[in-house]
């Protein structure tokens, strides 16, 4: 198979999906998939030539015989993925099967506000998406044009001015493997008015052995004064592929915080943008990545300060065993109008394998005199030190280098707003980490 | 209990060590004292396994079993101790969560299982009476932000729950203001015990006021070059350490 073929796939698949789309094909939405998916056509899948994919070859990850659309509904039981969801909590579930949204899984509500999906959004609130959609990731990025040419389903979350939702939304993505390999490409709208405020959980979990690509284009609304927390818990299989792009727009003294925690899956790529465009916007970032074996993570970040007086801070850690190969860029734009920006981004890694690798690069483009921006990036190994003295107290050199590992990445974990959450991150450290003992307490 | 016999190590192909022979017998405390470079740290570092330091020839062993090819935690579990000098500070890791580990690993290692949490709090409650240490203390990370004076009582504390045979106290009473060091002696010496040994290493008399040893050695060169009874100690405190210079000089 070559490059070539997935994309001679997926123009074929356009066809397919034209033809069950009907008379959808005439609405405003749908010119915006065509333009999308002639983008896509030209530009094709990126290449390690361009700029923002010079250490993410994406190569061996398009090769594939990748079935593009589930032709049926796979019956899967609450049980089969209850150990996926945050089951101390009561929360909203929107839950999706090899790219089919599973009524039968999911808790969902159109009271207050609408938590459903992109399918559903269509139906109800055309005008909401005709509003929105591709309005913050725009198709320039042959990827997201890709998503964008096949959007037609995805989380659907619109919260109503001044509503809070009191209990948090878990979005899922399965893939049963059934199927063969599969690639999905779901696409999320998340709308939040004047004060409104939501915590969404997102995973993607393949159950079987197939492999699976993910190609995930999320928007992101987040009206004056709102608040959002968006958490990204990539723990998938070791045969799975995630491209993740969420972009996100702020208006007035709205503050949204993205958190990305980064455990299994073959290769993940995220891509975070936000633009700021409301005075006294805020937005945070952090992430964790926990990588061994030949996984490899790739974290690109921008932050587009259009407006004064905004804030951007960004907290990135990564942990890199075995041979894998860790890749951060963050990019900062200050444009001329954005004074009194203050902008901090950190990055830091340890690397534990010999073979593992890390390639970090801050990007910082300031337009503007009066910002205060700040970058810092680290490298290195565990101290050696500290070792010696966890282990003249008892503690074996493995379970020594969790806890100094565990350390590392409290801070992060430190920031995630559910204490369920905090949690589960811990026991999924630990796990990853091959000790049988609680890191936290 | 702990037997040293020619003991030769060297770092980075620096000898700092030149044949030490030291024996502690069961429930003994003795005194290492010696000026700065004299290898105080590094014979303790040594004992406890630290892997920086390549062991020339000698021998060393605890309780009949050689300590040479044991890791440091092994070394832990057999019952060795060291208070270290300059305790490390561990962001992220609470006291709790560190102890916690340390004890359980320790039970592990004797096919016991982890203790249960309420046991495990009422110990911990139990030994910071003992070194006067308020509750706040278990939640803090390990030595961070810790003065001196608790960065050393956090180290008798772990003592008096790992309860050791054999306790290395390396410069305890270093970076101690008179106060903290009472406190931490005194904690010391509630451990004091006919089954515990212990190691005082120290560059001044000063602490062995306090916990009085049996033994005191003098350390130069990497060497032992005079060993007595406490009364040494006070000869010591009078005559400082420049009589060794002497000494070396006759040789």
């Amino acid at each position: 198979m070559s490059m070539d073929s997935l994309k001679d796939r997926l123009q074929s698949s356009f066809i397919v999906f034209e033809n069950e789309l009907k008379e959808e094909t005439r609405s405003p939405l749908h010119s915006i998939r065509r333009q999308a998916m002639k983008r896509f056509e030209a530009q094709g899948f990126p290449s390690v030539k361009l700029e923002d994919w010079k250490y993410t070859n994406l190569k061996p990850i398009v090769k594939g015989d990748y079935t593009v659309f589930a032709d049926r509904e796979q019956g899967l039981e609450f049980s089969e993925i209850k150990r996926f969801f945050l089951n101390e909590l009561d929360t909203y579930k929107i839950v999706f099967v090899d790219g089919r949204y599973s009524s039968w899984l999911s808790s969902t509500t159109h009271q207050n506000y609408d938590i459903c999906t992109f399918s559903a959004g269509l139906r109800r609130h055309r005008s909401v998406i005709d509003a929105y959609f591709s309005k913050a990731a725009w198709g320039e990025r042959s990827l997201v044009a890709l998503n964008t040419a096949f959007a037609r389903e995805g989380a659907f979350v619109r919260i109503p001015a001044g509503k809070v939702v009191e209990k948090p939304i878990e979005v899922m993505h399965i893939s049963t493997g059934s199927i063969g390999d599969s690639m999905n490409q779901p696409r999320g709208l998340i709308v939040l008015e004047e004060g409104a405020e939501a915590t969404l959980i997102e995973r993607h979990q393949n159950l079987g052995n197939a492999r699976v690509l993910t190609n995930s284009v999320t928007e992101v609304f987040a009206g004056a004064g709102s608040h959002f927390h968006y958490l990204k818990i990539q723990n998938d299989s070791p045969t799975t592929a995630l491209i993740d792009h969420t972009s996100i727009v702020q208006e007035r003294d709205s503050r949204v915080d993205v958190g990305t925690f980064v455990f299994g899956g073959r290769f993940v790529r995220n891509e975070l943008e936000f633009k700021l465009e409301g005075p006294g916007a805020n937005a945070g970032m952090i992430g964790l990545s926990l990588v061994d074996a030949d996984q490899f993570v790739d974290h690109h970040t921008g932050v587009d300060h259009v407006a004064p007086h905004c804030q951007s801070d960004e907290l990135y850690k990564g942990v890199y065993d075995g041979k894998s190969q860790g890749v951060f860029n963050g990019r900062i734009m200050v444009r001329p109008g954005a004074q009194k920006t203050n902008a901090f981004q950190q990055n830091h890694n340890v690397l534990l394998g010999e073979k593992a690798t890390v390639d970090t690069k801050p990007q910082l483009e300031i337009f503007a005199d009066d910002v205060k921006c700040s970058h810092g990036c680290t490298i290195g190994q565990l101290d050696e030190d500290a070792l010696f003295y966890l282990r003249s107290r008892g503690i074996p050199a493995h379970e020594a280098q969790a806890l100094l590992l565990y350390a590392f990445g409290e801070e992060i974990i430190a920031k995630v707003p559910l204490p369920e959450l905090r949690q589960r991150l811990s026991r999924l450290m630990a796990r990853k980490l091959n000790v049988d003992f609680e890191l936290s307490l | 209990m702990l037997k040293i016999q020619g003991l030769k190590a060297s770092i980075d192909g620096q000898p700092i060590l030149n044949g030490i022979d030291l024996e502690i017998g069961r429930g003994e405390v003795h005194a290492i004292m010696g000026p700065n470079g004299s290898g105080k740290s590094t014979l303790s570092n040594v004992i406890a396994g630290r892997e920086d330091y390549e062991i020339e020839s000698g021998s060393l062993e605890f309780e009949g079993t050689d300590l040479m090819e044991l890791a440091p935690e092994e070394r832990a579990h057999l019952g060795l101790f060291l208070s270290f000098q300059y305790p490390v500070e561990i962001p992220g890791v609470s006291v709790t969560n560190f102890v916690k580990t340390a004890i359980n690993q320790h039970r592990k290692a004797k096919g016991l299982e982890p203790m249960e949490a309420k046991d495990m709090l009422r110990l911990m409650r139990e030994k910071m009476e003992l070194l006067g240490m308020d509750k706040g203390f278990l939640s803090r990370s390990l030595n961070e932000g810790f003065s001196g004076g608790e960065k050393k009582r956090n180290e008798i504390f772990q003592m008096a729950l790992l309860e050791p045979k054999l306790a290395i106290l390396d410069e305890t009473d270093s970076g101690l203001d008179i106060d903290a060091l009472r406190i931490v002696a005194e904690g010391v010496n509630a451990l004091r015990s006919p089954e515990r040994s212990i190691l005082v290493i120290t560059h001044y008399q000063r602490l062995l006021e306090y916990i009085q040893p049996d033994f005191i050695h003098v350390l130069h060169k990497g060497r032992i070059v005079k060993s007595g009874d406490k009364g040494l100690a006070l000869e010591l405190e009078k005559r400082g350490y420049d009589w060794l210079k002497e000494k070396e000089a006759e040789v």
